[in-house]
């Protein structure tokens, strides 16, 4: 066993397992990392099977002092820095922490989201079968803070594990993002929809793990002011009556009554959280056929990589 | 007619309507059941709304158009619908903090409230806004009052609140702008890993109303 003790945590550092997948009927979203994708990698360095726990760190920054036991850990998704005592290194890497060493992992060049994962067990609280933590209730795995203790059971050390870890392009972030229409363009003018496909919007701070506001055009509801609550699905473009565009994300309110202007497909979701607010972001509409065709290269070019790994 | 939109790479809302009938729902649940009965490939999960039902499932496996020709298949051939359960919940109106104010508000005496409340017929619509917020339609018309100006922050799990038609179980403490009226013992978020959610969707609702001292004595 290794425990470990928070010395600080920002805000919005929390345990995530894959998700917690099936309750939306019940008004519960998958929650899980914000990107899967570098979530995903992180946990394959030491096999992790998907259900295992992470803690992913936001821009906030994260330190953890090591009080009993030794552990390999990588670090993935984003460029943070990772420092290991005075010793300054970086996401994507493969490290061994002992008992007395203060890991700090804070922001860097690029990115909003990291995925801190060990050779071992990470104890966390479940909810529903899951450690993923939904931001709003706290249920789940929970959201760190200063003087918690981290456990890591059957924690191992991979001298021969440490080292860098590559960083596929498509792990990178994404200024250019796939959408499909829909499911309510219907209530937009020809005009909005063109401002959605061919101008600039940019991220702004209203931006936490539910969603991200965007600004830009006004692509201002025509009439739709009353439609039933209908279902919300990670990757919608809701807009308020006020013309602004918020992208639901990871711990999204599972019904809303704002129309959808549009969806994001899932493979440019990771990409997309690891923008920066007031970074520049483009729509380019695809078809159903092309996001399905999106998502199969996505899931491909992932096994490749995760299989090439061990 | 069902309308059949596709949303991204991963998922298609099967709409029955534009308007909260009781109809629509019906429709909905009508697919919600055949579809667990009989799910697509690479189903991942349904949520039924009031006048649609979400499809999700794996782009790796299937795609929109194979869905949506399995979802016309099995509306062509509805199943008999499941029995909705009916609860019994009971409900304490006194030193409800929004009982007076929606008297002023429908010009109804608080008894007067409390007795439309209990008379009402009510159904679950949907699930939504946080986990185990079930949405019941059937709120009486004389209740219906637009929602609060400001929500009210850190509202704890058990209370009865109304707005619109609606009336719903908080679960979790949230902030809300709908009408307090009572609190209640029975827990939608029931703590039981088998049961997790106390009430399907479409399942009815009754209140029925007890004293402070039997509120205060129940489990």
């Amino acid at each position: 066993m290794t425990r470990l003790r928070v010395a600080f945590a920002g805000p919005h550092i929390t345990f995530q397992d894959a998700g917690r997948m099936g309750h939306l009927r019940f008004g519960v979203p998958a929650s899980g990392p914000m990107d899967r994708k570098a979530f995903a990698i992180a946990q394959s360095v030491f096999s992790n099977p998907p259900e295992a726990a992470a803690v992913e760190i936001s821009l906030g920054g994260l330190a953890l002092d090591c009080i009993e036991g030794s552990v390999t850990f990588a670090v993935v998704g984003g460029g943070f820095i990772v420092q290991i005592g005075a010793r300054r290194l970086g996401a994507w890497q493969v490290h061994t922490l002992h008992q007395g060493e203060r890991l700090v992992i804070r922001p860097g060049p690029w990115g909003c989201w990291t995925y801190l994962v060990f050779a071992g067990r990470l104890l966390a609280p479940h909810w529903l079968g899951s450690s993923a933590t939904h931001g709003q209730s706290g249920l789940g795995g929970g959201t760190l803070v200063s003087g918690q203790e981290v456990i890591v059971q059957d924690a191992r050390t991979l001298p021969a594990a440490e080292g860098a870890i590559p960083c596929p392009i498509w792990a990178r972030p994404r200024p250019v993002i796939h959408a499909v229409l829909g499911p309510q363009d219907r209530f937009f003018s020809p005009e909005s929809l063109d401002d959605l496909a061919s101008q600039p919007f940019y991220l702004t701070n209203a931006y936490d793990r539910m969603g991200l506001r965007l600004r830009g055009p006004s692509l201002t509801p025509v009439g739709a002011l009353s439609i039933p609550s209908e279902p919300i699905v990670r990757g919608s473009v809701q807009v308020a009556g006020d013309g602004l565009a918020t992208v639901m994300l990871a711990d999204h309110g599972t019904t809303g009554g704002y129309p959808k202007i549009a969806t994001v497909v899932s493979d440019d979701l990771d990409g997309f959280v690891q923008l920066r607010p007031n970074d520049a972001v483009r729509f380019k509409l695809v078809s159903p056929a092309q996001a399905v065709a999106m998502a199969r290269a996505a899931d491909r070019a992932l096994r490749a990589y995760v299989t090439r790994g061990r | 007619m069902a309308l059949y939109r596709p949303i991204a790479d991963h998922a298609v809302l099967v709409e029955f309507g534009t308007a909260i009938t009781d109809d629509a729902h019906a429709q909905v649940l009508a697919l919600d059941q055949a579809l667990a009965a009989n799910p697509c490939k690479g189903f991942r999960e349904a949520t039924p709304a009031f006048v649609n039902l979400l499809v999700d499932f794996d782009p790796v496996q299937t795609d929109h158009a194979e869905v949506e020709a399995h979802l016309r298949r099995l509306a062509d051939h509805p199943l008999t619908p499941r029995t909705p359960a009916t609860w019994d919940v009971p409900v304490c109106y006194e030193n409800a903090p929004d009982l007076a104010e929606v008297a002023r508000g429908t010009g109804l005496s608080p008894d007067a409230v409390i007795a439309a409340h209990l008379a009402g017929d009510y159904r679950v619509y949907l699930y939504g806004f946080a986990p185990g917020y079930a949405y019941m339609g059937g709120l009486p018309e004389p209740l219906k009052l637009d929602r609060k100006t400001t929500p009210v922050r850190g509202v704890p799990a058990g209370q009865i609140i109304i707005a619109g038609t609606m009336c719903l179980i908080t679960t979790l403490v949230m902030p809300t702008g709908w009408w307090i009226i009572g609190r209640t013992p029975t827990r939608v978020l029931t703590g039981d890993a088998a049961r997790p959610f106390l009430f399907d969707v479409g399942d009815h609702i009754r209140f029925h109303r007890v004293s402070e001292a039997a509120f205060e004595a129940l489990p």
